[in-house]
C-alpha cells in the first residue's frame, strides 16, 4: 500500500540477561563445565504491531523501560527483531542519538563527510550541503577543530544539522528537542515543524504529554514491552495519564 | 526451469568439474617445474579436499535459503562513499602528528628490509642471490596479510559506537580495514621497486604481472578478515591467539630463509600454506621470470575463494548477533 510509511508487525525482541558477561574462551569453557551457561530471557518487546500512515506524526509513549528506544532502534535497523518484521516505505533518518559515529580525533569538516556517508550520501552531495550544515550548526569558527574538543552542545548541534540536512521520508525523533540552548532548540523545533508540513512521516518519542498532544495525531502506549493502547492521541494520553 | 538457485548450483558444479579435470592434467602440460613435484602432489590432495569442503559449504548455504536471500541486502552502492571515507580516515589517522607523515609508509618497509638484510644475509649468504629482493618480496605479501587480518579482526569491536547507534552494513568494517592495508601495500611496492633498482636485479617482463598474486592475496585476506572479525566478537581471546599464530606463519612462509633449508620430508606441507603459495607466485614473477602454471593458479584461486566463502558465510549469518555481544 502506498499510504503506509511504517508497518510494524508482530515485533518481539528478546535479550539474554546474564549476571556476568562471558568475556573469553577460558571463561566460556569453565562456565560450560560448571553448567552455568544459563541465561535469563528478557523480552523487551512482545508482539508489537501498528502501522503509521504517510505524512502522519505518530507518538510513542511509555514509562522508562517500556521498550520505546528498543522499538525505535528496531525500526531504524540497528537491532534485528527476534520475531516479526518491520517494513519501511521510504528513506529513513534516525535522530536517536545525535553525533553517533563521530570520530573524536577528526575535525567538524571531516566528520560531516564521514557522517553523511553513513547515511548513504555521496561526497559531492555533502560538499553541496556543507555550508548549509555549518550555517545551521553555527560552527564556522570551529570548522577545523577536532570534535573531541567540542562541548556536548556543539556535538549535538552538528549532529542535528547533518541528520536533518536532507529531507527524509520518515523521521525518527527520540527526545531531541533538548539540544543546546533555548535559541537553538527553537531552531530545531522550527526545522522539524517545517519537515512535518513538508509531508514527512514522524515517529516521536517523548515523556512530555503536552508535546505529544500538540504534534501527534495518533499514538501508541507501551508498558513493559506490550501495547497497552493504540489509536487517537487524546485517548492514549488519557490512559498514559492514568498510569 | 532455470531459477536463480539452480543457476548458482550449476555454476558451482561446473567450476568443480573444471578443477577436477585440471587435476588429471599432466604437470608438463600444466606448465609446472619438475623440482616442485612433491609440493604439487600434496597441494593437489589438500586442494581437492578443500574443493569438496567448499561444495558442501555452498550447498549448505543454498539450503539455508533465508540467509541466502538476506545477502542481497548488501546495498553496496549506497555505502561505497562510507567505505571510501573510512579508508581515507584510516590512512590520514595512521601517520597523524608524525613529522614525516605519509613518508613512513615508504620508509617502514625499507628500514625493516635493511635490518633483516643485515641480519640474515650473514646467515644465508651463498644460498640466495639478491637477498634484499628475495626477502622483501616475501615480506610484502606476508605483512599485507598479517596487518590486514589483525586490524580487521578488531574492526567490528572498534565499530561498537557506530553499530549500536546507526544502521550501517557490518561488512563495511573489515572491508575498509583490508582496503586501507591495500593502500599500504601500494607504498611497500614502491619501496620494493626502489630496492629492485638499487640492487640492479635483472628485469623480467613477467614483473608486470605482479597484480595477479596481489589480487589473490587480497581476496584470501578479505575472507580471513571477515571470518576473524566475526569470531573475535564472540571470543575476544582470539586477538591474542592470532598474534602468536601470525608469528608462526611468518616462520613457516620462507620469507627470509631459502626454501631448501626445509628438510625434504616436510617439503610437501609447504604447499598447504596459502601465504607461501602467494609468496612463491610473486617470486616466480620477479626473481625467476616465469609465469606460474595453470595448476598453481588454480591452487591460489582455490585458497582465496575458500577463505572468502567461509568468511562471508560466517560473517553474514552472525551479523545480527554482534550488537548483543559488544
Amino acid at each position: 500500500m502506498d499510504q503506509i510509511a511504517v508497518s510494524v508487525s508482530g515485533v518481539s525482541m528478546m535479550f539474554n540477561l546474564s549476571k556476568d558477561k562471558i568475556k573469553g574462551l577460558k571463561e566460556y569453557v569453565v562456565k560450560a563445565l560448571k553448567r552455568q551457561l544459563f541465561f535469563e530471557e528478557f523480552w523487551a518487546l512482545k508482539n508489537v504491531s501498528f502501522t503509521v500512515n504517510k505524512g502522519e506524526v505518530f507518538g510513542v509513549m511509555g514509562l522508562n523501560g517500556a521498550g520505546k528506544s528498543t522499538l525505535l532502534k528496531i525500526i531504524a535497523g540497528v537491532f534485528r527483531p527476534t520475531k516479526g518484521s518491520v517494513v519501511l516505505n521510504g528513506e529513513l533518518t534516525p535522530l536517536l542519538e545525535l553525533g553517533a559515529g563521530f570520530d573524536p580525533e577528526f575535525s567538524a569538516k571531516d566528520n560531516i563527510f564521514i557522517n553523511g556517508a553513513m547515511f548513504g550520501h555521496p561526497t559531492s552531495y555533502m560538499a553541496a550541503k556543507y555550508s548549509e550544515i555549518m550555517d545551521f550548526a553555527e560552527l564556522w569558527e570551529f570548522e577545523h577543530v577536532a570534535v573531541k574538543n567540542f562541548s556536548s552542545g556543539m556535538v549535538g548541534r552538528l549532529g542535528f544539522a547533518i541528520a536533518t540536512s536532507v529531507q527524509p521520508d520518515i523521521l525518527i525523533v527520540d527526545e531531541i528537542l533538548g539540544v543546546g540552548d533555548y535559541k537553538f532548540q527553537a531552531k530545531c523545533e522550527e526545522r522539524i515543524h517545517n519537515m512535518i508540513s513538508g509531508g514527512v512521516t514522524v515517529l516521536l518519542v517523548s515523556h512530555n504529554i503536552k508535546t505529544i498532544k500538540e504534534m501527534c495525531s495518533r499514538a501508541v502506549l507501551l508498558k513493559k514491552g506490550e501495547v497497552v493502547c493504540l489509536g487517537d492521541v487524546d485517548e492514549v494520553c488519557r490512559v498514559y495519564g492514568e498510569g | 526451469m532455470l531459477t536463480k538457485k539452480r543457476l548458482a548450483l550449476l555454476t558451482i558444479f561446473m567450476t568443480m568439474a573444471c578443477f577436477v579435470l585440471l587435476l588429471f592434467l599432466p604437470d608438463s602440460i600444466a606448465g609446472e617445474r619438475r623440482a616442485e613435484g612433491k609440493i604439487i602432489f600434496f597441494s593437489k590432495i589438500g586442494f581437492l579436499s578443500v574443493c569438496i569442503a567448499v561444495t558442501i559449504a555452498m550447498i549448505l548455504i543454498l539450503l539455508f535459503k533465508r540467509e541466502f536471500v538476506r545477502w542481497q541486502t548488501f546495498s553496496f552502492g549506497r555505502y561505497k562513499y562510507l567505505l571510501f571515507n573510512l579508508v581515507k580516515r584510516d590512512f590520514v589517522s595512521r601517520y597523524r602528528k608524525s613529522i614525516l607523515g605519509v613518508l613512513w609508509s615508504l620508509l617502514n618497509p625499507l628500514l625493516t628490509m635493511l635490518v633483516m638484510t643485515m641480519v640474515f644475509s650473514l646467515l644465508f649468504k651463498d644460498t640466495i642471490k639478491n637477498f634484499p629482493v628475495y626477502m622483501l618480496s616475501g615480506q610484502i605479501i606476508y605483512l599485507f596479510f598479517s596487518e590486514s587480518t589483525t586490524r580487521a579482526m578488531g574492526s567490528v569491536i572498534a565499530g561498537e559506537g557506530i553499530i549500536k547507534k546507526v544502521y550501517v552494513p557490518k561488512y563495511i568494517f573489515p572491508v575498509s580495514n583490508v582496503l586501507s592495508s591495500l593502500t599500504n601495500l601500494g607504498f611497500s611496492l614502491l619501496a620494493f621497486l626502489f630496492v629492485f633498482l638499487v640492487t640492479r636485479a635483472p628485469f623480467y617482463w613477467t614483473m608486470l604481472l605482479i597484480p595477479i598474486p596481489i589480487i589473490y592475496t587480497f581476496i584470501f585476506s578479505l575472507g580471513i578478515a571477515m571470518l576473524l572479525s566475526a569470531m573475535a566478537v564472540f571470543f575476544r581471546d582470539l586477538t591474542y591467539l592470532y598474534g602468536v599464530f601470525c608469528m608462526l606463519l611468518m616462520y613457516l612462509s620462507a620469507i627470509f630463509y631459502p626454501i631448501s633449508t626445509i628438510p625434504e620430508k616436510y617439503m610437501p606441507f609447504m604447499g598447504l600454506n596459502p601465504i607461501y603459495q602467494y609468496i612463491d607466485y610473486f617470486r616466480n614473477l620477479v626473481l625467476v621470470g616465469e609465469i606460474p602454471g595453470l595448476w598453481k593458479n588454480a591452487v591460489c584461486i582455490g585458497f582465496a575463494l575458500i577463505a572468502l566463502c567461509c568468511g562471508v558465510y560466517v560473517f553474514m549469518t552472525k551479523q545480527d548477533k554482534y550488537i548483543l555481544h559488544l
